[in-house]
C-alpha cells in the first residue's frame, strides 16, 4: 500500500510542476521589487568595464549601467547583485531568468537581438575589433598581415570579424582561439601568435599586462563595429523601457551640463528640459513605471555618461581612452540620446 | 467436471493480490512516468524557448559558420557550413584520442612491466614516474607542456632546421608532405603484397612448429619483407612522390604538414597522464597471475620474455582488459580538456565558437553530448568484444 501512496505522490508532485509552469510570471519589475535588489550578469573581470576590486567592490562603465538601474527603481545604486559571468554563458543566464539584465560589454548583432529572445537597450560604449602586435614584426598596417598567425579569445564576434576581414582582403590567417583573456595574453607573449586581436578598448588594457608592454603595438585599423550596450528578455516592454531610458536619461544629463554633483542645485533650473529629467516637472517616471525622481537619482547616484565614462576608461584611467566617438553629437562623437519628454 | 477432478492446486488469488499481475502493474506505471517525465521536460523546454523567442531546431547547421579554425582533417573554410565545423571538430577530437589511446597503451605496457622489473633503478624509476604524473591534475599538465615547454622553442626564424626539410619552432613542427605522383598504384601493391606474404608465411611458420617443433623468426623476417618490398616497388616505379618541403615565407613557414603545438601538448600530457595509470593496471593484471605459472614454464625451458609474452601477458589481459577500458573512456573525455590551450577539437569548434555564434545552446550541448555518448560506447563495445576474445573459455 505504502508503495501505492508513493506513486499517487509522485503524480501528485509532476502533475503540479506542470500546471505551475504554465503560469503567468511577474513582470520583471515586480520581480526586482519584490527582491529588493536588480541581478545584473557581468564579466568576471575586464578593466574599465566590470572589475571587482580588492574590497569586492564592482567598478567599470558596464557596472554603472546596471548601477543606475538601479537608482532609478530604489534610489539605491547598491541594490545590485553582479552574477560573473563567461561570454558563453551570458544569454543563457539571460534567457533563464537568473539575471534581471546583462551589462556585459555585449556587441549588438541582428542575430543576437533576433534569434536569442533578447533585445538591446542602447549602446553604452561604442566599440571596434583592432590588432595588437609585437613591434619587431615591423607591420605598420592590418593589411601587411597576410599568413600571420592570430591569437583570439573564444566566446565572442571577435572570430567571424576577423575571418570576415581576411577574406575581403584575400588574406590567409591561422587562428588560436584560447577560452580566456589571460590564457591569449600568455599565447601572444609566449610567441604563439603574431597577432592578438580583441576590442581596441581591451587591447590597452591587455598590453599593460604584458611584461614589457613598449615591445607591442595597436594597429591604427579597426575592422568592425562592436557597439555594446545592456541587454534584457524580449516581451517585457515595460523592463526594456526601463533600461533603455535610464541610459538615455544619462546622455541627455551631460548634454544638459546636470552632474552629479550639481543635480541638487539643478532641481532649481528653469530649463524645462533639465525640469523633465529631474522629475520637478511631468511625470516621466510614472509613464515607466518609476518615481517621478528617477531621473534625478540616477544622476545624482551614479552620474551622467560623462562622468561614467571618465571614472572607468577615460584618459585618467590605466585604460587611458579618449572620448572618440562616443563623445556627444555635440561634440563630434555619435551618442545621442532621444529627448527626455 | 473432468477439469474440477484433476485441477488440485487452490483456488489463485484475487488479480490484485497475484504478485505476478502487481508487478508487472507497477512496471508498467513506473515505465509511463518515466516516458511521460521525459515528454514533458522535452515539451516544456521547447515551449517556454518559444514563448522566450528563442529560436529552436537545427536548421542553423546548414547556415554559413564564416569562422576559421587552424586544424581540420576534413576540409573546411570559412564559407561552409555549421554542421562542417561539426565534423572538423569531431575529426580532431578523435585524431587526438586515438593517437593518444594508442601512445598511452604502449608506454602504459611499458611502465607497468617495468614496475615490476628485478632490476631496483628501472622499478624505481618506474615508481616515481606513476606516481608524480598521475597526483598531478591534467589541466596543468597540459598547460606545463604547452606554455613551459613547447612556447620556450625558438621563434619560426630562428627554427630548428633538421636537414633544411624539417622545422621545429614555437609555432609547430614542419614536416614535409609527400605528394604523390603518376605509378604510386605500383606502390601500393607491393605495399599489399607485402602484407599478404607476411601473413602466409606466419600461417605456415605455425603449421611448420606445431609439426616439427621448429620455431621460424616470423617477426624479424616479416619486418624486412614489410620494409623491403614497398622500396623496391618504389623504386621500380620511379620514385613516384614529390616533397613538398615547408619554407619560411612572411610571417611563418608554408607548404608541407604542420604539426601544431596544442596538438603535440594535448597528445604528450594525455599520454603520459593515462600511461600512468595503465601501468598500474598493467602491473595488477601481471601480479594476479600466479607464481606457478611462472615457475612452471621456467621448469619447461621457456627465456624470460617468452614466459611474459606466452605465458603472463595473455592470463593478465584478462584482468587488464576491463579497467583499460574505463582509462580509454576517460582519454577521451579529457581531450576536450583541448579547449584551455586552443587545439580545435569538438568543445572548443562547435560547443565553443559555433554555439555561441549561434546561441542555440540546447541544440548544440545536445548533439555534443550525444557525441561522447556515442564514442564512449563504441569504445566499450569493442573492448567488451575484446575481452569476450581473451577471456577464460569454460569447456
Amino acid at each position: 500500500m505504502r508503495k501505492t501512496k508513493t506513486i499517487a505522490l509522485g503524480i501528485a508532485l509532476a502533475v503540479g510542476t506542470f500546471t505551475a509552469t504554465g503560469a503567468m510570471a511577474a513582470t520583471t519589475l515586480e520581480n526586482v521589487k519584490e527582491k529588493g535588489h536588480l541581478q545584473c550578469g557581468v564579466t568576471s573581470g575586464l578593466p574599465g568595464f566590470s572589475q571587482p576590486d580588492e574590497k569586492g567592490n564592482w567598478t567599470g562603465i558596464d557596472v554603472d549601467t546596471c548601477r543606475a538601474v538601479a537608482a532609478a527603481i530604489f534610489g539605491d545604486a547598491k541594490a545590485v547583485e553582479f552574477t560573473p559571468l563567461t561570454a558563453k554563458e551570458r544569454f543563457t543566464a539571460l534567457q533563464s531568468g537568473e539575471i534581471d539584465m546583462l551589462s556585459r560589454n555585449t556587441t549588438w548583432t541582428l542575430t543576437r537581438d533576433a534569434s536569442l529572445g533578447l533585445n538591446f537597450a542602447g549602446v553604452n560604449y561604442y566599440d571596434g575589433q583592432g590588432f595588437l602586435i609585437n613591434k619587431d614584426i615591423g607591420v605598420d598596417d592590418a593589411t601587411q598581415l597576410d599568413g600571420a598567425t592570430i591569437c583570439i579569445q573564444a566566446g565572442t564576434t571577435t572570430e567571424l570579424n576577423l575571418s570576415d576581414y581576411f577574406r575581403a582582403k584575400g588574406m590567409e590567417f591561422k587562428p588560436i582561439v584560447f577560452d580566456t583573456s589571460e590564457q591569449t595574453v600568455q599565447g601572444f607573449s609566449a610567441g604563439r601568435c603574431d597577432v592578438l586581436t580583441s576590442d581596441r578598448s581591451q587591447l590597452a588594457a591587455l598590453r599593460s599586462k604584458l611584461s614589457d608592454p613598449s615591445s607591442a603595438i595597436i594597429l591604427p585599423n579597426t575592422i568592425s563595429k562592436e557597439p555594446l550596450g545592456p541587454v534584457v528578455r524580449q516581451g517585457d516592454d515595460e523592463w526594456f523601457n526601463i533600461v533603455k531610458w535610464v541610459l538615455s536619461v544619462q546622455i541627455n544629463a551631460e548634454e544638459l551640463g546636470v552632474t552629479s554633483a550639481n543635480a541638487d542645485e539643478m532641481l532649481e533650473s528653469d530649463n524645462p528640459n533639465v525640469q523633465r529629467l529631474l522629475g520637478t516637472d511631468g511625470d516621466m517616471g510614472a509613464k515607466l513605471g518609476l518615481p517621478d525622481d528617477f531621473g534625478h537619482k540616477v544622476v545624482k547616484l551614479v552620474g551622467n555618461y560623462g562622468e561614467m565614462y571618465d571614472r572607468n576608461v577615460g584618459p585618467d584611467t590605466p585604460l587611458g581612452l579618449s572620448r572618440g566617438i562616443n563623445a556627444l553629437w555635440t561634440e563630434g562623437g555619435i551618442l545621442y540620446a532621444p529627448p527626455v519628454r | 467436471m473432468k477439469k474440477q477432478t484433476f485441477d488440485t492446486r487452490p483456488a489463485g488469488p484475487k488479480p490484485w493480490n497475484d504478485p505476478q499481475v502487481r508487478s508487472i502493474f507497477f512496471q508498467t506505471i513506473a515505465i509511463a512516468l518515466v516516458f511521460w517525465g521525459g515528454w514533458v521536460l522535452v515539451e516544456n523546454t521547447l515551449s517556454n524557448m518559444e514563448s522566450r523567442g528563442i529560436s529552436t531546431g537545427f536548421g542553423f547547421l546548414d547556415e554559413t559558420a564564416g569562422f576559421g579554425i587552424i586544424m581540420n582533417l576534413v576540409p573546411y573554410d570559412a564559407t561552409m557550413s555549421y554542421g562542417r565545423t561539426f565534423w572538423v571538430g569531431l575529426t580532431n577530437t578523435l585524431l587526438v584520442s586515438a593517437m593518444g589511446v594508442v601512445a598511452a597503451t604502449i608506454l602504459g605496457f611499458i611502465i607497468g612491466v617495468a614496475r615490476l622489473s628485478s632490476n631496483w633503478l628501472v622499478a624505481k624509476m618506474a615508481l616515481v614516474y606513476i606516481e608524480v604524473i598521475r597526483n598531478i591534475p591534467l589541466l596543468l599538465q597540459i598547460f606545463f607542456w604547452y606554455f613551459a615547454v613547447l612556447s620556450n622553442l625558438p621563434s619560426p626564424r630562428q627554427s630548428v632546421d633538421v636537414g633544411g626539410a624539417l622545422f621545429l619552432n614555437n609555432r609547430g613542427l614542419y614536416l614535409p608532405e609527400p605528394l604523390t605522383q603518376d605509378g604510386f598504384g605500383l606502390v601500393w601493391g607491393g605495399i599489399l603484397l607485402a602484407i599478404a606474404a607476411v601473413v602466409a608465411i606466419r600461417v605456415w611458420a605455425k603449421k611448420r612448429q606445431l609439426a616439427t617443433g621448429q620455431i621460424f623468426p616470423t617477426f624479424k623476417v616479416g619486418v624486412a619483407i614489410l620494409i623491403a618490398v614497398p622500396i623496391i616497388s618504389y623504386l621500380a616505379a620511379g620514385s613516384p612522390i614529390e616533397w613538398d618541403i615547408p619554407a619560411l615565407k612572411g610571417f611563418n613557414f608554408g607548404g608541407g604538414i604542420t604539426i601544431i603545438p596544442e596538438l603535440a601538448a594535448l597528445w604528450i600530457a594525455l599520454s603520459l597522464y593515462t600511461a600512468s595509470f595503465i601501468a598500474e593496471i598493467v602491473r595488477s593484471g601481471i601480479l594476479s597471475v600466479s607464481k606457478g605459472q611462472t615457475e612452471a614454464s621456467k621448469a619447461l625451458g621457456l627465456p624470460n620474455g617468452l614466459t611474459l609474452r606466452l605465458v603472463i601477458i595473455p592470463q593478465a589481459m584478462r584482468v587488464i582488459i576491463p579497467p583499460l577500458t574505463s582509462q580509454y573512456l576517460n582519454l577521451v573525455k579529457n581531450s576536450s580538456l583541448a579547449t584551455a590551450i586552443g587545439y580545435p577539437d569538438l568543445v572548443a569548434v562547435f560547443m565553443g565558437t559555433t554555439l555561441n555564434q549561434t546561441g542555440q545552446a540546447v541544440e548544440v550541448v545536445a548533439i555534443t553530448m550525444a557525441v561522447y555518448l556515442t564514442i564512449s560506447l563504441l569504445i566499450s563495445l569493442f573492448m567488451n568484444i575484446y575481452n569476450r576474445a581473451v577471456a577464460i573459455k569454460e569447456r
